[in-house]
């Protein structure tokens, strides 16, 4: 009988798992073809985009700035033992563009606008506000979803971008400052080392990580339910969903760019 | 399109929240350029029969025709179409709190029928100061208003596309007599001189007698009693009798402990 139990428990649990991930599909389906379908809402997209992008910016520079000075101090002591100081201003700028810019930076963006668009769509939706759009004729996903997914997807690259820089410039302020090395030459090593594809692999993962965040946000927000308590749970799990998608497809994009 | 053809009607609609059934098979019509009022006690599916009608719930079976359509199974651009013609009050106001009260009020000329801001706001003001709104208002965010205001800016948002069918979800609950009077009034004019179709909900036996000429009563997941409004003191029905006279004592039994 336990053994029954326990797999009549495994059994629901997957049910339950697929409808999340049938309804999660749909949802993106229907969410993306009203990004290409007019009208467009241009004065809310703006809006968006200058919420994601410029509001994010702070955040994203800080978090990049320091992780560039600390990761220039790690690479420094630990290449010292093998007499490979030369290395650092190379891993700093391979690390910051191909990792750690995209991935912090899509974090901290799940973090800031990932939650805030759940709030504010689950807010809409127990208020009912999400009912009233519909009752005067305007959709709900063209309306609300639509621009923040278009915001998402084009504003977090250009918000790594800025990361990728920052996140170079700190390690470079680290090794000319404390570590003692010579400013030009440091700089040219940079510039030896870094290739289009860093960038572009970069840049690949924060419009994915982007539409992600904005995604879960949108998804969770607009299937809350049940009050306070309900926008607070989508919340959460906006920000949960989008973090560990954000890093599984980390892990896939990098194995297609690299694995050839 | 006859003038007999109902301008809704509902036939056999059923509705469960998982176990608890809400509708059990509501039947009712509503004529064209009348104004029919729904009573009933609290938590009787008042406001879900409503959101069955514009679709923002699906009924699990039945049938409702608008203007002869059936609308339960119209999706996108249809829906949309026949949304067109709906102005809606919600219960809870549900204002958008990003936007300002004119903006709310306005929403429905710039989104859906595509007019520019400018004019737009007229018409919003407009609308506004029907239900005792002022210019300076407009300006205001939702969340700054009294709840009887932002019920006010919810009607004004109702009726400002001048809708051929106007919802209204207890439009006078939380407002002072006064006020509640000119909103009945108001209620009575877009019927009157819009020849507008009122679908209104109401507690307010005032209210309901001012607005109605037709009141159903819902109970138990039916509709249980129609007639005119002047029949409603010798309804001959007890639930109704109960429903107007405000008493405790009768067929409705309020599950509540009683000491
Ligand atoms: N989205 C929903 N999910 C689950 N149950 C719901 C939902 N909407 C309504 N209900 C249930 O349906 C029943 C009827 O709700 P409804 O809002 O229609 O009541 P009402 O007649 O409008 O009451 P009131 O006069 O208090 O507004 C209630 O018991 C409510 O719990
Ligand atoms: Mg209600």
């Amino acid at each position: 009988m336990m053994i029954i139990d326990f797999l009549a428990r495994i059994g629901r649990l997957f049910i339950g798992f697929l409808g999340t991930a049938g309804r999660l599909s749909i949802f993106t389906g229907v969410a993306v073809s009203h990004c290409f379908r007019p009208p467009f809402f241009p004065r809310l997209l703006l809006q968006q985009m200058i919420s994601i992008g410029y509001y994010s910016l702070p955040v994203v520079g800080l978090t990049t700035l320091f992780t560039g000075m600390a990761l220039g101090l790690q690479i420094f002591e630990g290449s010292s033992r093998f007499n490979a100081e030369g290395s650092v201003a190379w891993i700093v700028a391979i690390g910051m563009t191909r990792e750690l810019a995209p991935v912090l930076g899509g974090l901290m963006v799940a973090g800031r606008v990932g939650a805030a668009m759940a709030a504010e769509i689950g807010t809409m939706r127990v208020t009912e506000q999400i009912d009233a759009l519909t009752t005067l004729s305007t959709n709900p996903f063209k309306y609300l979803i639509a621009p923040r997914l278009i915001a998402g997807t084009t504003m977090v690259p250009f918000l790594v971008l800025i990361g990728m820089i920052i996140g170079i410039l700190g390690g470079y302020l680290v090794a000319v400052n404390i570590l003692g090395f010579n400013s030009a030459g440091y700089i040219q090593n940079t510039w030896d080392i870094l290739e289009t594809v860093d960038i572009v692999t970069g840049i690949v993962k924060a419009g994915v990580f982007g539409f992600l965040v904005t995604l879960m946000g949108c998804y969770h927000g607009y299937y809350s339910r049940g009050g306070a308590q309900g926008v607070g749970a989508a919340t959460t799990n906006a920000v949960v969903t989008a973090s560990i998608l954000i890093l599984t497809a980390n892990l896939v994009i990098t194995q297609l760019f690299f694995s050839n | 399109m006859n003038d007999t053809q109902p301008k809704i009607s509902l036939k056999d609609v059923r509705k469960s929240f998982g176990s608890k059934v809400v509708l059990d098979g509501v039947d009712l019509e509503v004529g064209r350029a009348e104004s029919l009022v729904v009573i009933g006690g609290s938590g009787t599916g008042k406001s879900v029969t409503l959101k069955c009608i514009l679709g923002l719930l699906r009924p699990d079976a039945g049938t409702i025709m608008v203007d002869g359509e059936d609308v339960t199974r119209m999706r996108g651009a249809e829906r949309e179409r026949v949304l067109n013609k709906f102005g809606m009050l919600f219960q809870g106001a549900a204002l958008f709190d990003s936007l300002l009260v004119w903006e709310n009020v306005a929403f429905g000329l710039i989104q859906g029928q595509g007019m520019r801001r400018g004019a737009a706001k007229e018409v919003a003001l407009e609308k506004m100061a029907q239900v005792g709104l002022g210019a300076e208002v407009g300006e205001l965010g939702p969340a700054e208003l009294s709840g009887g205001m932002q019920k006010r800016v919810a009607l004004a948002r109702a009726i400002a596309t001048d809708p051929e069918i106007i919802f209204f979800d207890e439009p006078t609950t939380g407002l002072d007599p006064i006020m509640a009077d000119v909103i009945n009034d108001l209620i009575v004019n877009s019927v009157r001189s819009l020849g507008a179709t009122a679908l209104s909900i109401t507690h307010d036996i005032a209210s309901a007698r001012k607005i109605a000429d037709r009141v159903a009563m819902i109970h138990g997941g039916k509709i249980i009693w129609t007639g005119p409004v002047g029949d409603l003191d010798n309804s001959g029905n007890p639930y109704v009798d109960q429903f107007i006279r405000g008493s405790a004592e009768g067929p409705i039994q309020m599950e509540v402990l009683r000491p």
